[in-house]
């Protein structure tokens, strides 16, 4: 059984205007373990899709079943939980907690679920070494630079320890180095702990290393390619 | 981690949540003085009208409130007498007889107010003996009269004299006497340095032919908030003839004046904290507005919006306290100061102060619940500003928040 399935996807911004559909008649199989970006240009649906993926927004029609689970009918608060629970985020932007050290970003997940103090410390510390920032631990984002602002996000949206990770447009705002350094780091992650990525991109060399590329084109599927 | 979470971003922007603090401090501050002056001020006014006057408490006739005659005075056996001051609460009691008479010497004449006093019970209680200028004070056998410095001067006389008092007493009966003047007291304020008289409750009875008879027993209590409970243990020690008045029923002029000023000091600091209260609003909204997208951030990463909200609240109230408990720490040491160093008032208040037969000072109290009131009022601000968030992060679209 697939990790995703979205069958019949559709999502419409009912601007007052015009009505923008967003996502068409989008239908797909995820299963675990893979490494997948979702390219298009822009406006093209790539962000919404995760978006609904992620359960961040709702679908106009459609049903998005995560482990057997449609996602689509869960009320706001029980959305909140099984995000929690399941679905890691790397956002463009970092959006670290800028106030607190990179252990408590990392830690702060697991406070949500309930874990106690020590596990916390021994998770967070093992994920910041596994993504090369364990000389970093104590360090407030804004005295990393973007590239480690990021391993620290692909660090928090493991702590959790959840089925798959959302990224979106993890490289848009790194370097080449950081890039590169980013997606080696985040490729070793998927193959040591068979750990699902979805990206939504348009970077190339994000595309490179993807095993599964959709091109997303107006909000329709455009194409589907595993290398 | 949610305090350490609310306690950093209360600090992201030191300049701003000092300011906030600061404001917060300095309404603490000026509403703790004002308020402590205010509450002073009244304590002290019906404390002293009280003690001068009325007693928090009185027994009377019943019918003597409403036709102040020696007819409506009332028998006052020794053991009724302790009784009363035997009761919880009670500091002093001082029987009184009270009358108006006229008193001469020589060719002059004046209306003066009688008072018959049992000379120990009442010094312990007005410190009468304090304003004695000349001769001496009284005891239970004195035979000679104490007068106001005013009157012994329209009447001519020094101690030693001898006035001659005329009046009607008990149920009509000629009330006459020769009087030596005992003592001549300077009395705080005008209208009783004009008027006053005292003699030693026998002498007075036995003048106007009222033996055992007073006419009011002042009551005073050890803390006027338990007033009601000595009213209630008095009230089993009364007949069906007697009544207990209390201060305010006695002096409403007073309580009437204490409370318009007491309700315009309350409007004075409402108008203070509303300007608070504004100004921690807007600063909650900037803190907000500037987080959205790191809220839409938490929510999308798991954080449930009501621990959110919690986080946000704890922002509000934390910046609030950090004023309040400054305030309440400086506020402390200045009113222990006034407590104990009193501002006298100008002539522009001596006259109302003097109306009400006390000295023209501002006291000031140090009543633990005005400096707790103040932390409640400015938690109660707190928690009004943090609808807002409230509003906002429950109306939140998480994922155009993110997209910026």
């Amino acid at each position: 059984m697939a990790l995703i399935e979205i069958k019949n996807l559709n999502k419409i911004y009912n601007t007052i205007a015009v009505p923008v559909h967003a996502v068409k008649d989008v239908n797909l199989l995820i299963d675990k373990g893979e490494f997948t970006a979702v390219v298009g240009p822009s406006g093209s649906g790539k962000t919404t899709l995760l978006n609904i993926i992620g359960g961040l927004d709702k679908p106009t029609d459609g049903q998005v079943i995560i482990d057997g689970r449609d996602i689509t009918k869960l009320s706001d608060s029980k959305m909140v939980d099984y995000r929690l629970k399941n679905i890691g985020f790397v956002f463009q932007s970092y959006n670290l907690i800028p106030v607190l050290t990179a252990r408590e970003n990392i830690e702060f997940i697991m406070l949500l679920q309930g874990e106690n103090k020590q596990k916390r410390d021994e998770r967070a510390t093992e994920l910041l070494k596994a993504v090369g920032l364990g000389d970093r631990i104590d360090t407030r984002p804004a005295m990393l630079s973007g590239g480690q602002q990021q391993r620290v996000a692909v660090a928090r949206a493991l702590a959790s320890k959840p089925s798959f990770v959302l990224a979106d447009e993890p490289t848009a705002n790194l370097d080449s180095a950081s890039a590169e350094s980013l997606l080696d780091m985040m490729e070793e992650l998927n193959k040591k702990y068979d750990m699902t990525f979805i990206f939504s991109t348009h970077d190339s060399r994000v595309m490179k290393r993807a095993r599964r590329i959709i091109t997303l084109v107006d909000g329709k599927i455009a194409d589907d390619k595993k290398s | 981690m949610f305090l350490i979470l609310s306690w950093r971003n209360i600090w992201r922007n030191k300049k701003r949540t000092i300011i906030v603090a600061a404001s917060v401090f300095f309404a603490v501050v000026l509403s703790a003085i004002m308020r402590s002056g205010q509450l002073g001020s009244y304590e002290y006014m019906i404390e002293s009208s009280t003690k001068m006057f009325t007693g928090y408490l009185q027994i009377q006739d019943n019918d003597y409130w409403d036709k102040k005659s020696l007819d409506n005075s009332f028998v006052m056996e020794n053991s009724f007498l302790e009784n009363v001051k035997g009761k919880k609460h009670i500091t002093h009691v001082t029987p009184r007889l009270e009358a108006f008479a006229l008193i001469s010497s020589d060719t002059i004449t004046r209306v003066a107010q009688v008072v018959g006093i049992h000379p120990e019970y009442e010094d312990e209680l007005t410190e009468i003996s304090s304003h004695l200028k000349q001769g001496v004070f009284l005891n239970q056998n004195s035979q000679g009269i104490l007068i106001g410095a005013s009157l012994a001067g329209f009447l001519n006389v020094a101690v030693g004299d001898t006035l001659t008092l005329y009046g009607v007493g008990y149920h009509g009966t000629t009330a006459a006497a020769l009087l030596p003047v005992q003592g001549i007291l300077k009395m705080p304020f005008k209208s009783m340095d004009n008027a006053m008289t005292f003699i030693a409750l026998p002498k007075a009875q036995e003048i106007f032919s009222c033996e055992k008879h007073i006419t009011s027993l002042p009551v005073m209590i050890d803390n006027i908030a338990n007033i009601n409970k000595v009213r209630d243990a008095l009230q089993s020690e009364l007949d069906s003839t007697q009544v207990i008045m209390s201060w305010n029923e006695m002096m409403p002029d007073l309580e009437q004046s204490i409370e318009v000023d007491n309700i315009g000091g309350i409007i004075s600091l409402g108008v203070l904290y509303i300007v608070i209260a504004f100004g921690i609003f807007g600063t909650i909204m900037m803190m907000v507005s500037e987080r959205a997208r790191e809220f839409a951030v938490l929510i999308a990463v798991g954080m449930r919006k009501s621990r959110l909200i919690i986080v946000t609240a704890l922002e509000s109230v934390i910046l609030s306290f950090l004023g309040v408990i400054t305030g309440i720490i400086a506020s402390i040491p200045i009113v222990q100061y006034l407590v104990y160093h009193p501002i006298y008032m100008g002539d522009e208040y001596a006259e109302m102060y003097e109306s009400f037969g006390i000295e023209p000072i501002m006291k000031f109290s140090a009543q633990p619940w005005i400096f707790t009131s103040q932390a409640l009022t400015v938690l109660i601000i707190a928690l009004i500003t943090i609808i807002y968030p409230i509003l906002y992060i429950r109306k939140m679209n998480i994922a155009k928040q993110i997209r910026g």
